[in-house]
């Protein structure tokens, strides 16, 4: 899956996270945090972005995310949300 | 044992801070809302938030319930694909009109439901009206899908409708409630109640929440987690009733075993409806857990 576009979701509200997806023209997902909790949580942050557009097929990206304490689905909603405006898509295969 | 629905919280669908949080202050139900609270630019976060929270969250047992977009907007459609797969125990059409509203809704959803090896049927519905056609086809509407567990009336856009704006009183919509409760219980559904939109006004609150019990409503959509608290308190039965009730179990207990076909309490004479009340308070005392069944014997 190929991003050619900017896709931004979420707010910088308590118990959110703002996720900006950015076309890259390196290799990999490079993730850019800024957390409150990034010493405790920075890794597991970076970990749920990066497995969830890699669950997606996205190979390369750049991704800049504010941290305002989010849990994992809250993170994951909003990575799921950046990526599908990034790729200006509604096709999102729903699990069951 | 009968299932409480006194207050259903609406939680806005993109606010994790309220999607997480939203079932710790002890309402019966909880609604995310994809639809009136969500803008436009946001349907699809509202969406992927729902969707996720309700895969990963455990909320205790408090019934959960979906309000999606209608089908008539580019985002029905969509909501009802992830939603029926997030399993929440109920989902809300907004704003129908007519039977076929329902029955759309529930065709959607019974092909999702065989799409993913879902038993048929197990998604439950609960349909809002929010306009005078849609008060006027109330029995219609409540009687149009098995799933249908509720109907809930949306007073905001009905009273527009009808040219008019809410007063205290609520006289604007006494006949749309009456039409609604009636509805609802001919068909043997839930009733509930549209939200009252002033949080800081308790008084008017309260004279609201004792107006729609009287009605015969099952209870009300809240905005706010202190409307909880007020809310139950009205609709929980008194010790005077449980009292009153578990006496007039007692003395129809007592002629049946005598065998004896009219009774009589305190000089009053007992008959069906009376019998049949005092169970009720009784199963909503249960239910609210302010009465045990062994009590009834003490």
């Amino acid at each position: 899956m190929e991003i050619k576009k900017v896709g931004v979701a979420g707010t910088v509200e308590s118990s959110d996270i703002n996720i900006v997806i950015e076309p890259s023209n390196e290799l990999g997902i490079n993730i850019y945090l800024q957390s409150a909790v990034m010493k405790q949580f920075g890794r597991q942050i970076k970990n749920v972005i990066e497995e969830t557009l890699k669950n997606e097929g996205v190979e390369n990206a750049v991704v800049r995310a504010v941290d305002k304490g989010a849990i994992d689905f809250v993170i994951k909603a909003r990575t799921l949300t950046a990526l599908y405006r990034a790729i200006d898509s509604n096709d999102y295969t729903w699990g069951e | 044992m009968v299932k409480l629905r006194r207050t259903m919280m609406y939680v806005t669908g993109n606010n994790p801070a309220n999607v997480m949080d939203a079932h710790l202050y002890g309402s019966d139900s909880i609604m995310f809302d994809l639809e009136d609270s969500v803008s436009i630019k946001e349907k699809d976060s509202a969406r992927f938030l729902v969707y996720n929270a309700l895969k990963t969250m455990d909320y205790g047992g408090v019934e959960t319930v979906v309000r999606i977009n209608g089908l008539d907007t580019p985002f029905g459609r969509a909501d009802l694909e992830a939603m029926v797969r997030a399993k929440p125990d109920i989902i809300r059409l907004p704003k129908a009109e007519k039977a076929e509203d329902v029955i759309e809704v529930d065709n959607i959803i019974s092909e999702i439901e065989k799409n993913i090896g879902m038993e048929v049927g197990t998604t439950k519905m609960m349909a809002a009206v929010e306009s005078p056609l849609g008060v006027i086809n109330a029995y219609d509407i409540a009687k149009a899908s098995k799933r249908l567990v509720a109907i809930a009336i949306g007073a905001e856009d009905f009273v527009t409708n009808m040219k008019t704006t809410r007063s205290p009183e609520g006289v604007e919509l006494l006949l749309a409630r009456s039409q609604l409760v009636l509805a609802a219980r001919a068909a043997g559904i839930y009733a509930l109640d549209t939200v009252y939109s002033n949080i800081k006004n308790d008084e008017g609150f309260i004279d609201e929440v004792k107006l729609i019990k009287q009605l015969g409503f099952d209870g009300k959509s809240v905005i706010h987690p202190r409307q909880i608290g007020l809310t139950h308190k009205i609709y929980t039965p008194t010790e005077k009733e449980i009292n009153n009730a578990m006496r007039v179990v007692d003395a129809i207990n007592e002629a049946e075993e005598k065998g004896s076909g009219v009774i009589a309490l305190d000089g009053k004479m007992i008959d069906g409806p009376i019998v049949d009340r005092a169970y009720r308070v009784l199963e909503l005392a249960k239910a609210a857990g302010v009465y045990m069944e062994d009590e009834q014997n003490d």
